[in-house]
């Protein structure tokens, strides 16, 4: 590690030096190593990025670059020497001091991170202010001038917004001007773009780094999208059970990565799916308008056809009612005009209107298996109540059944009496996908089912969806914004947008030019694993 | 180092797993952690539970029985060594007294708030479902009934309806299910918006599984924690109503009753302290009850808010 750290060369002195860092969290309990024995060098004017699946202690070593333990965690050993400060001395009132003027942070969430009664503007300073680095009327002006670097629109007047007038993307670069604002030694950026969707996604991505190279400030960034970090960071580190894997330059680490693991990290890419055309048109819905409370129309005018065993998916920004599409195939939102024809008869349009046997052929997949699974019930009572639900089966037949589906989902029996809080996200998406297949369904939706996994796990759901799909002839209705999950999955798509479909048809047409100037806008905005792929995207676009 | 990159398994994926265990075991550990107030709490409750269960195997004499000697003083102070808690104005045993008012108080209020419970609890859940005009109607009765005076409303209606032990559990328990109507109904409206709710619509399933299977068990901890404290409130209610003359009738032992019945000597306290011990004593048992439900309560609520137990 340290010939890299050498060969990186003094793009300025050492800002942050941290050698052999244990954290350990308390669950259960007991102490658990989090983080266990990582050395991090950073100068000034450097981006990290630090990457790695959840669990691999990534933000609570960002974070304990900070000097900062979040409750409930304690960094047990090591040294943190920040500026020539040892943060593992500081109290914690010194390092108060330190947090908002030299060290900022900005997370994941920016809805959740602001305080929703306060103006934007007042967020932004408030800490500068507060630590005495500026006065109020000057820090004002300086915010307004961030936000006008950040791209923002009307600079002069988005600072008097509250929060909820302004759209995430927007939030997510209030947020950096904010940790901007004391103009810091070090940002640390705990996943700021995940919460984002691709289009949105770009924007920030410049705004960030652009700002972050104006002030020559150091950054972390922490991410488990490779191509992401891709663009920010001059070198990366990748991190797994708390420990380091490897360390390396940017271009060198994407090109040729050393270590399996980091492989691994990007083989979902690779996965292709061949298509395959078909005319036996299993669900359809035809020009369906939809509404939420009659007033807000969503949907106009949407035909989608999906043919039986393959998988169709749907593109497209939030809000282009990818969701509310699936909504009205399960019937929980009918339609205001339009209709639904299920194997060549109509669907009755509301829910409570359709069969027994109706429901069970179309089965559902959410996004997050979190709350797609009820907390309190054993996986057992989870994918055992269609079993019983449906087929009437129970005692015995049921169990076999359960254990069969398990082993379906590459799970073994082992699994019944766990609750979901014992699982990790994986194997909760799979016990999701069980119940689904307990149902014996013909249609699956998928919706966003993936994008809440690391990409290795999300490459083994995938992988599966696939294997069953085969097995059982099931046709997916996939609701996706990843374009890396789409190639790898369908055989149609559909390009939604504003809540009509731009475009339909099999992936190697969509995929191929010409495009519609929606889809090139979609497809040009997914990350590459190009360094240049960022800068090239801004030449192309300006 | 092989070219296949890294084999993959979803059994042995890791991550933050949470470690398995009976429900006993969690049970234990959160026991080992509570703190003294909450044991006090405990031991007092259960101490009330088993006096009131065995209450004829332990009181000296008949819940009616009356002596000779009435306002017997205490035994300390000079009193027939017969009666350990002296006698009250018609000289019946205080001790028995107490011990079958812990049976008849506690009991009667044990009912009342579990049927509070299944009123409220049931109408608030089927409210949190439904959201429509049924919500309406149930939430704007429900605010129509707790804009009057609940101990003025219960004091009228028990006048009616005559003050016999069904009609006072069930006035006392439709007044009180307004609370747990509103508690119920916004827990569980935080549930109802679940994935896992949907997920169950989307198979078909009847209002009474969703509520059952799917919310119930979810909303239990608010629920559990204002059972508690609604089982004080009942428990006071019924003691002042009794104290008013329209809770229990004579002659069923209840505290709330002898407190009324001691209070006629608390003028001549300025004489002679003892005097007051006849009221104090019930009245200290109501107290001591209050408390200790609250102990337990705040540790359990502090428990389950979610500060901090397991990360």
């Amino acid at each position: 590690m340290t010939t890299d750290s050498e060969k990186r060369g003094a793009k300025g002195e050492i800002l942050l030096e941290m050698k052999d860092v244990e954290i350990d969290g308390f669950s259960d309990e007991r102490w658990h190593d989090i983080v266990k024995g990582v050395d991090l060098t950073l100068r000034r004017g450097e981006v990290m990025g630090l990457i790695g699946e959840s669990g691999a202690g990534k933000s609570t070593l960002g974070k304990a670059a900070m000097g900062y333990a979040q409750p409930g965690c304690r960094i047990k050993s090591g040294s943190i020497m920040f500026d020539g400060i040892d943060l593992m001395a500081l109290s914690e009132a010194d390092k108060r001091k330190l947090w908002g003027s030299r060290i900022a942070y900005v997370a994941q969430s920016a809805a959740a991170s602001f305080n929703p009664a306060h103006r934007l503007i007042e967020q932004t300073v408030e800490a500068t202010v507060d630590h005495g680095i500026n006065n109020e009327s000057d820090a004002k002006a300086d915010a307004v001038e961030l936000y006008g670097s950040l791209q923002l629109p009307d600079p002069e007047s988005i600072g008097t917004r509250y929060p909820h007038q302004v759209s995430g993307g927007q939030l997510q670069r209030i947020m950096t001007a904010m940790a901007m604002s004391p103009r810091p030694d070090l940002i640390i950026f705990d996943e700021p773009t995940t919460a984002l969707d691709v289009t949105t996604q770009v924007e920030v991505l410049v705004a960030m780094r652009d700002i972050v190279e104006k002030f020559n400030t150091a950054a972390i960034y922490i991410t488990h999208d490779l191509a992401v970090v891709a663009q920010m960071a001059d070198f990366i580190k990748v991190l797994r059970y708390g420990d380091e894997v490897e360390e390396a330059e940017t271009r060198q680490m994407l090109t040729e990565p050393k270590e399996d693991y980091t492989k691994s990290l990007w083989s979902v890419r690779a996965l292709q799916k061949e298509e395959s055309p078909s005319d036996d048109i299993a669900l359809s819905i035809k020009n369906v308008d939809a509404a939420y409370g009659n007033t807000v129309k969503v949907l106009h005018d949407v035909s989608i056809n999906i043919p039986r065993g393959r998988t169709v998916s749907v593109v497209g920004e939030s809000g282009s009612g990818k969701s509310t599409t699936a909504r009205v195939i399960t019937g929980l939102l009918p339609p205001m005009s339009g209709s639904i024809e299920f194997n060549g008869e109509p669907l009755p349009a509301a829910l409570k209107d359709r069969s027994k046997d109706q429901l069970r052929r179309i089965q559902m997949i959410y996004q997050m298996a979190d709350t797609a699974m009820n907390p309190k019930q054993t996986v057992a009572e989870i994918i055992g109540r269609p079993l019983e639900f449906y087929q009437n089966l129970r005692g015995k037949q049921r169990d076999d059944r359960i254990a069969q589906l398990l082993e379906m989902i590459e799970l073994d029996h082992s699994f019944m009496d766990r609750l979901p809080g014992e699982l990790s996200g994986g194997q909760k998406q799979r016990i999701c996908i069980a119940r689904a297949l307990a149902a014996d369904p013909e249609v699956i939706i998928c919706d966003e089912v993936t994008s809440a996994l690391d990409q290795i796990v999300q490459e083994g759901i995938l992988k599966l969806l696939l294997r069953l799909q085969k097995e059982l002839n099931i046709t997916y209705l996939f609701i996706t914004h990843d374009i890396a999950v789409v190639t790898a999955i369908s055989d149609e798509i559909v390009v939604m947008f504003q809540g009509q479909v731009v475009e339909q048809g099999l992936k190697s047409k969509i995929l191929a030019p010409p495009f519609p100037d929606y889809t090139q806008l979609l497809l040009s905005s997914v990350p590459e694993m190009d360094p240049d792929w960022l800068d090239k995207l801004v030449d192309e676009r300006s | 180092m092989t070219e296949e990159p890294q084999t993959y398994s979803a059994a042995g994926e890791v991550g933050q797993v949470r470690m398995r265990r009976s429900y006993g075991e969690r049970v234990w550990i959160a026991l080992k952690k509570a703190p003294i107030s909450a044991w006090f709490g405990m031991i007092v409750i259960a101490f009330y539970a088993f006096v009131a269960i065995f209450g004829p195997f332990l009181a000296p004499y008949g819940e009616a029985e009356v002596f000779a000697k009435a306002d017997e003083p205490w035994t300390v102070f000079g009193g027939d060594p017969a009666h350990f808690f002296g006698t009250d104005q018609i000289g019946r045993d205080v001790l028995t007294r107490l011990i079958y008012g812990a049976r008849n108080t506690i009991g009667i209020a044990l009912v009342t708030t579990l049927l509070s419970f299944l009123i409220g609890g049931s109408l608030g859940l089927v409210a949190a479902i439904n959201r429509s005009w049924l919500d309406q109607i149930l939430s704007r009765g429900v605010d129509v009934l707790m804009s009057i005076p609940s101990l003025i409303f219960a004091l009228m209606l028990l006048s009616i309806f005559g003050s016999s032990i069904p009609s006072l559990v069930m006035i006392i328990a439709i007044l009180d299910s307004t609370r747990v109507f509103r508690l119920t109904r916004s827990v569980a409206a935080n549930v109802v918006v679940m994935d896992y709710v949907e997920a169950a619509r989307l198979r078909g399933e009847g209002i009474g599984w969703i509520m059952r299977k799917e919310i119930l068990p979810n909303i239990m901890p608010p629920l559990v924690a204002e059972f508690g404290l609604r089982f004080s409130f009942v428990f006071l209610t019924i003691a002042s109503l009794s104290f008013l003359g329209l809770g229990i009738q004579p002659p069923t032992a209840d505290w709330g009753s002898m407190v009324r019945d001691g209070s006629r000597f608390i003028q001549f306290v300025a004489y002679d302290w003892t005097l007051a011990l006849p009221s104090l004593l019930p009245a200290g048992a109501v107290a001591l009850l209050t408390v200790a439900v609250n102990f337990v309560v705040d540790w359990f609520l502090h428990k389950t808010s979610g500060l901090r137990d397991d990360h």
